[in-house]
């Protein structure tokens, strides 16, 4: 078996130097020590104290976000802090904030493949595990604050005895079927590139139970070549499918907003700058993520620092992408001569919520600022602070674009001034519970790392095997077979 | 790696049942270290006319496709044609639903709107593709396929992760063992093994089936319960699973309450309670009082306005039984003379002493509550009205008495005339 040497002595592939082709797995890894490493996860007897820490806590805020939704149906949509004029409130800020994190999974496998981007073969796996969780997330929102969860099924155009249809002109019914067809794009995207790797734990297990479930899994997959042709075929295809709908789904989230005739919404500007958002946030969510789990799970020489150090750059670029958005607002709010948006605007910066806006500007503009520097985008510690920051201002952009905006009605009389309950703030709480104990478990029972497609991007070893044989950690197969 | 060491008994038993029966040569596995080496026997079997072979790779080898020879398959058609499909269905139901079957205006927008119609089509067309391009790669491949005889083969779990094989079947006309087996060997295999599969595959246990059909049969109940009470009767109300707000917990009219006087779920408002605007102080306007008596006299100065006012009134509640004149021969007195109605008792003429008589007070008062046999019109004209209509009334009878005097000076001549 051949040992790739390039790049073996360093775990730093971040040079710049455009005449030495950076590598895009470092240390000494194969074929074997690829699938040894990234099944060795799954594998894993044991189940470790850290891991189990954070799944049991996960666990129990899952635990508390479910109980929440129970009393909210029980109750009624009373128990949220949603009231005239604030008539969307935390539900619809969280729905936008998980389905923008939820874009850079298919982003990343989709658009990057198609770029031919091939460093994103080691966090794809990952960033569309991460993407399915977040839109289950963001699905749960809508589907309660349509306020009688139990007639959701409405929103679907099935034959009634009411002889009633959905409204297709309106851009929420536009959301259900964009968010809808994501939801289900994405999970067969995942679930199909996942196949291969499926395979090999399937054929690396001992238990049977193990290897029964990861075989029904992995539906018979033999990695036959023709098989492989039109697989090949498959992914090129969905990953031309997914890039118009991974930009489409945004859009459509922010005509949501834009559609509507309120100044603060009704801006042209909305769908590019909702998707530039999203993808900003959902690529410091990736880094949030790769961060603790590459050091945990000793991947560190797969997901390398130049991938961290490119998710920085394209946090760098969306991120100032979203701060023209930002200025742009205000540019036309002063140019369109309209007093209506020009006090929403005003009142956005200055007015009772301007503490959000200015929590929003600080992270999402001017800390990302920092991963100019080289030495802070390559710095663990700051990327890592920095992209929880970027979380947290998506966050409250989301939030200024739905309150401050709504809590300043056209009659000064009917203004208000929104406030969360208990019950919001758990919700929100809950809601990380649920992405984490589905992340916890993806990481634990699924390969976190696309082996196959990893392993198609490694440096190929010389054609016979037999001039390194001595570089070969595995026992030779035995001649006496070839008879 | 050998996490799972502890099997268990009984799945260790049910394990291989095909492992005893009988066995024949399946197909022929040659393993190869690199993909390299991989491509270049490839060429070499394709260039030797094989048919029924395969190459096995954990991960998809540049090139192979050349060097196997593999045709371009037809997958991306299938994506367009059911992309094609979502979007005239989109369309159609779309068109369908708001344009045609249940058309809903809104916000003033067309019922059939192009523009509109957009995100949806375009969501159903990417929706159906990408299903199409995933359930038709599995189909095209024939998987699932859970058994192989490949997966019994010694040398195939680790083609999944790090080695290459190429795989002649038996079934392929050129196959002969021993020719396959030295063209492999020169290729450079690493290693080969004969691929052995059961002749007759075993039957499936017993259990399994016991276990299918008790599923299959607990999975009937549902529906068998469902056409059941679609074809049966029931006088029971429907099952009111959620509620909404159609039961609320409240007492309605007649209904009987436990604590409160005399058992009244409504409570009788206090003694001496006056509704909001019920406030009806001055006796002249509301009642036509003064004191005990009837008021003489107008509660409001006289206007031109009020006098027509209460004409069109009079005309409208009063003339049909008094006539328009104040005489009794209104349309329906006429009518009921016509009809010679036993029971009919005329309405009285307005200019009849009585009323002219009457205080301005009286009249009101009969206009309220109606008098013997004339109904009360209280409910129906307002206060100001009725004091309009009694003002008519006078003017009326004014007109039937009138002398000289009352014609003002300068159109006298005219009278004399
Ligand atoms: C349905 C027919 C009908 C209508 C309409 C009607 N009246 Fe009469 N009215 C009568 C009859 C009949 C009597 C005589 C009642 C009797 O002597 O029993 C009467 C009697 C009267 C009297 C005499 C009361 C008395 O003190 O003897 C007055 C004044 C009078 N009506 C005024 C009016 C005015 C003003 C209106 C319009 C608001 C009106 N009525 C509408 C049928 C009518």
């Amino acid at each position: 078996m051949a040992t790739i040497t390039a790049g073996a002595a360093t775990l730093d592939n971040t040079g710049d130097d455009p005449r030495v082709r950076a590598p895009l797995i470092v240390g000494n890894n194969d074929y074997t020590t690829i699938t040894d490493r990234v099944c060795a996860v799954v594998e894993d007897p044991k189940v470790r104290k850290a891991w189990l820490i954070a799944f049991l806590t996960a666990v129990s805020l899952t635990g508390m976000l479910f109980a929440l939704v129970g009393y909210l149906i029980v109750t009624g949509v009373g128990v949220w802090g949603n009231q005239i004029p604030v008539a969307w409130g935390w539900p619809i800020v969280n729905f936008v904030f998980w389905v923008g994190i939820g874009h850079a999974g298919t982003l990343i496998s989709a658009i990057l493949y198609l770029f031919r981007q091939n460093w994103r073969t080691s966090i794809n796996r990952f960033a569309e595990a991460m993407t399915i969780f977040a839109v289950v997330c963001a699905g749960l929102f809508p589907g309660i604050h349509v306020g009688r969860a139990w007639l959701a099924y409405w929103l679907f155009p099935i034959p009634n005895q009411m002889l009633m249809w959905p409204q297709f002109r309106s851009p929420l019914l536009w959301d259900v079927f964009a968010v809808g067809t994501y939801a289900s794009v994405s999970t067969v995207f995942w679930y199909m590139g996942m196949i291969p790797d499926l395979a090999t734990i399937r054929d690396r297990a001992k238990h049977p139970v193990r290897r029964f479930v990861y075989g029904l899994l992995a539906v018979g997959w033999r990695g036959s070549a023709r098989h492989w042709h039109r697989y090949e075929r498959a992914y090129l295809l969905m990953a031309a499918l997914a890039t118009p709908l991974v930009l489409s789904v945004h859009t459509i989230v922010s005509f949501d907003f834009a559609v509507s005739q309120l100044p603060g919404w009704h801006t042209t500007i909305f769908p590019p700058y909702f998707v530039a958002g999203a993808i900003f946030s959902g690529f410091a969510m990736v880094v949030t993520l790769a961060i603790p789990a590459r050091a945990y799970f000793g991947m560190k020489d797969i997901i390398t620092m130049r991938h961290l150090e490119n998710m920085n750059k394209i946090i760098l670029a969306t991120g100032m992408m979203v701060g023209y958005a930002y200025a742009m607002e205000f540019f036309i709010a002063w140019y369109g001569g309209n007093e209506f948006e020009q006090f929403a605007f005003i009142n956005r910066a200055t007015g009772p919520y301007a503490w959000a806006y200015w929590i929003m500007v600080s992270c999402n503009v001017i800390s990302p600022q920092l991963f100019w520097f080289k030495k802070l985008r390559t710095s663990i510690p700051v990327m890592f602070v920095l992209a929880i920051f970027v979380n947290i201002g998506m966050w409250f952009e989301r939030f200024v674009i739905t309150i401050s905006t709504l809590n300043r009605d056209f009659l000064p009389s009917s203004w208000g001034y929104f406030r969360p309950t208990l019950v919001d703030i758990c919700m929100l709480i809950g809601s990380f519970g649920l992405f984490f104990t589905l992340f916890l478990l993806f990481l634990r029972f699924l390969p976190m790392i696309a082996m196959a497609e990893v392993k198609s991007i490694l440096p190929r070893p010389a054609a016979h095997p037999g001039n390194d044989h001595s570089s070969s950690s595995h026992t030779s197969p035995s001649h006496s077979e070839l008879h | 790696m050998n996490p799972m060491e502890d099997k268990l008994r009984w799945l260790e038993k049910a394990g291989d049942a095909d492992q005893e029966a009988p066995q024949e040569l399946h197909g022929l596995l040659a393993e190869f270290e690199t993909p390299e080496a991989l491509l270049e026997a490839c060429t070499k079997v394709r260039d030797a006319g094989y048919k029924k072979w395969d190459a096995l790779t954990p991960f998809p080898v540049h090139g192979i496709d050349e060097a196997m020879g593999i045709r371009m398959t037809i997958l991306p058609w299938l994506s367009l044609g059911a992309g094609l499909t979502g979007l005239m269905i989109a369309f159609a139901l779309q068109i369908f639903t708001n344009g045609i079957d249940y058309k809903f205006l809104i916000s003033g927008k067309p019922f059939i709107s192009v523009p509109a119609n957009i995100p949806v089509a375009f969501e159903l067309t990417v929706l159906l593709a990408a299903f199409t391009t995933f359930f038709g790669m599995m189909i095209l491949n024939f998987l699932p396929e859970l058994f192989h005889p490949l997966f019994r083969a010694k040398r195939f779990p680790r083609m999944t992760a790090d080695r290459f094989g190429i795989y002649i079947e038996s079934k392929d006309p050129l196959f002969n063992r021993q020719q396959a087996e030295l063209m492999f060997s020169r290729l450079g295999a690493s290693a080969l093994e004969p691929v052995l599969s059961p002749t007759k595959r075993a039957p499936l246990p017993g259990v399994i089936h016991g276990v299918g059909l008790t599923l299959t049969l607990v999975a009937l109940i549902p529906v068998a319960l469902a056409v059941k009470s679609r074809f049966s009767k029931s006088d029971q109300p429907r099952i009111h699973i959620i509620q909404d707000m159609d039961f609320q917990e409240k007492y309605k009219t007649q209904t009987a309450h436990p604590l409160l006087y005399q058992g009244a779920a409504s409570m009788q408002p206090v003694a001496g309670t006056i509704r909001r605007g019920d406030l009806r102080e001055d006796g002249h306007l509301y009642r036509g009082m003064a004191g005990d008596e009837f008021a003489r006299g107008f509660p409001m100065a006289l206007t031109q306005e009020m006098l027509v006012r209460g004409k069109q009134r009079f005309s409208i509640y009063c003339a049909v039984c008094h006539g328009a004149t104040g005489y009794g021969d209104g349309l329906v007195a006429q009518r009921a003379e016509a009809l010679a109605e036993g029971t009919w008792v005329p309405p009285l003429s307005l200019h009849e002493a009585v009323v002219l008589d009457q205080a301005e007070g009286q009249i009101f008062n009969t206009i309220t509550h109606g008098i013997r046999t004339m109904k009360p019109y209280g409910s129906q004209i307002d206060v100001q009205d009725r004091w309009a209509i009694v003002a008519y009334v006078r003017a009326l009878q004014r007109s039937q008495r009138a002398t000289l005097t009352d014609v003002p000076p300068d159109v006298r001549a005219q009278l004399s005339q």
